[in-house]
Order: C-alpha cells, then sequence, then structure tokens
C-alpha cells in the first residue's frame, strides 16, 4: 500500500515538473517566426565568403531583411538599411540581409553597385520555412539583444516607424 | 528646322518611347480589375469545380517560393522577368494547345510591383494563346492565397 503512495506522489511530481517546464519555456515556442519567439539560427556564408552565424550577434539588436533584387520595394529599402547600419552599429545594430534571388550574380552587382555596409547571404527555402515562410518580399525582423523576435513587417516598411522601434531596442540594454 | 536638329528630335522621342515601355512591361500593367485577371475566388472554383476543365496553373515567380509553397497543381515556370523564364515558358508552351486555358500566377511581391506576370502574358500572347487570365494577388503569394487556407503544397 505504501508502494502504491509513493508511486502515485512521483507520478504526480513528474507531472508538475513536465507542466511547469512546458510552462518555462512557453514563450519561445509558438509559431515560428512569430513576434516574441525566439529567432531562428542559421549559419550561412555571406556573398564575400565570410561566415555569417545568428548566435554571433546575440547582445546586439540584428534588423535581419529578406530581399531580392528585383522587388522593387526591397530596393527602395535598402539605402535605408545601409543609413542604418552607419547611425546604429556603435549602439549595437547589425543589419543582415538575406537574398531571396535564385542567383548570386545579380546580387553581388547589386551589393557592389549600392556599397551595401552589411553582410548578405543566399537564402534558401528551408531558412524561410524556419521564419514562418517568406511568401513575399520584402519581410523585415526586428531581433532584439535577447535573441528574441520583437518585431515583424510584411511588405514594405514605414521607415519612421522601424527606426523608431529599432532605437527603442537599442536604448533596452 | 534644320535636318539634323529634326533627326535628334525623333531619335530622342523614340528613345524615351522605347524607355517608356520597357519600364511598363517590367512591371505589372494590369490594374486591378483588367478584364486579363482572375481572382483567387474564381480560380478556387475552377480548380474545385469537379466537373469543369481545370484551368493549367503556371508559375512564373521566384523559386524560392515556389519551393515553400505553391498553388496545389502548379507547374514551375521561373521568373519570367528573366530571359531564362521566358525560354522556360516558351518550352512549355510548345506543349499547349493555343485555346487551353492557362491561369499565370506569382505574387513575390506586392501587385503594382511584380516583374514578372507581365513579360508571361505579353510572351503566351504573342505566341497565340487566346484564354491567359493572371491571377489577381494584390499584396503577396503568402498573405492572398496561403494564409487565406485555399489549398497548396509546401516544401517542393
Amino acid at each position: 500500500m505504501r508502494r502504491s503512495w509513493l508511486v502515485l506522489l512521483i507520478v504526480v511530481l513528474a507531472a508538475a515538473y513536465f507542466v511547469n517546464e512546458r510552462h518555462k519555456t512557453s514563450g519561445s515556442t509558438g509559431p515560428k517566426g512569430a513576434v516574441g519567439t525566439a529567432a531562428p539560427e542559421f549559419t550561412l556564408q555571406d556573398i564575400s565568403g565570410s561566415p555569417m552565424n545568428l548566435a554571433n550577434y546575440r547582445g546586439k539588436v540584428v534588423l535581419l531583411d529578406f530581399w531580392a533584387t528585383w522587388c522593387t520595394p526591397c530596393r527602395g529599402e535598402i539605402p535605408h538599411f545601409i543609413d542604418y547600419q552607419n547611425k546604429y552599429a556603435a549602439q549595437g545594430l547589425q543589419v543582415l540581409g538575406i537574398s531571396m534571388d535564385d542567383d548570386a550574380k545579380p546580387v553581388h552587382a547589386f551589393y557592389d553597385e549600392m556599397k551595401m555596409n552589411y553582410p548578405v547571404a543566399m537564402g534558401s527555402s528551408q531558412l524561410a520555412d524556419s521564419y514562418g515562410g517568406v511568401l513575399g518580399l520584402p519581410v523585415t525582423f526586428l531581433i532584439g539583444r535577447d535573441g528574441r523576435i520583437a518585431k515583424k513587417y510584411v511588405g514594405a516598411v514605414d521607415m519612421a516607424v522601424v527606426e523608431q522601434e529599432m532605437t527603442a531596442l537599442l536604448q533596452a540594454k | 528646322m534644320p535636318g539634323e536638329l529634326r533627326t535628334s528630335i525623333i531619335f530622342i522621342a523614340l528613345l524615351l518611347t522605347a524607355c517608356f515601355a520597357t519600364a511598363q512591361t517590367a512591371q505589372s500593367t494590369f490594374p486591378p480589375g483588367s478584364p486579363q485577371l482572375i481572382t483567387t475566388a474564381d480560380l478556387l472554383k475552377a480548380l474545385q469545380d469537379p466537373a469543369g476543365t481545370k484551368p493549367v496553373v503556371l508559375n512564373v515567380g521566384p523559386s524560392l517560393i515556389f519551393m515553400q509553397a505553391h498553388i496545389a497543381g502548379a507547374e514551375f515556370i521561373g521568373a519570367t522577368s528573366s530571359p531564362q523564364g521566358i525560354t522556360s515558358l516558351r518550352n512549355r508552351a510548345k506543349t499547349m494547345q493555343r485555346d487551353v486555358s492557362i491561369v499565370l500566377y506569382c505574387g513575390c511581391c506586392p501587385w503594382e510591383h511584380c516583374p514578372n506576370v507581365a513579360p508571361a502574358y505579353r510572351e503566351l500572347e504573342k505566341l497565340g494563346f487566346k484564354q491567359v487570365k493572371i491571377l489577381y494577388l494584390p499584396n503577396n503569394f503568402g498573405a492572398d492565397w496561403v494564409d487565406k487556407g485555399y489549398p497548396v503544397i509546401r516544401g517542393q
């Protein structure tokens, strides 16, 4: 009889522990690429051959831009992102570009033409899927210093809004 | 007017016309409501009608979007803003009757900025296809098709 109670107690404690752990981590789960969830890690090579590993930017605010050379609104945003990289790098901003072009050649040409000052890597359907799907461009994420997605913008962004939200994240130490 | 000046003016006018025409075909030139367009609801109805003849649905957008998700039954052609995409479309066209019903779609970016659907439509028109429609996706494929729960194939 005493053994049965002991087994029951262990089962109850194990269930309580399981529920508690699930509750503790619930902030980092949820729909892929959703605001409040941990930004999916990736390790890529940028178009110049250097590693681009999201984990290396932990502690910084990351503006992650999914774009393509054939996407007119994306092209319009890039001069602003170059400007942000210049203006806010010292405060801890890092802009990262993920090109959804099929071919790297036009990306290289555009990168040089625009004198882009932040790393750009070629994307993949797997990476896009891990961020909840990039089924139309542009898509931009703001990732906080804690590595969580703070904002997601689908379509051309309102630069005034992005800059305001980005600077708020930069001020949050 | 001296002949040289007149020639120069005509040349500049022709050049501007050519530039304007190129700019027009580089972006989607069909405003919402154009007879060349089909709505998502009408395409869905056509695809789900058990008695009707289903249109051939051709994706003329970039591969990375198609690979994430595409309309169930759609064929991948490639981005027809590129010469490779147009070649691929021409090759596919060789295998189709001119009176077949075709729906082109892309959804890579907001409608007015799509660089792919207009060149694809013009190409098929040039090749003599009579029943070509373009799927009107005002925002993008994700917002206007996938998020509405319409049938998709993912990850291929």
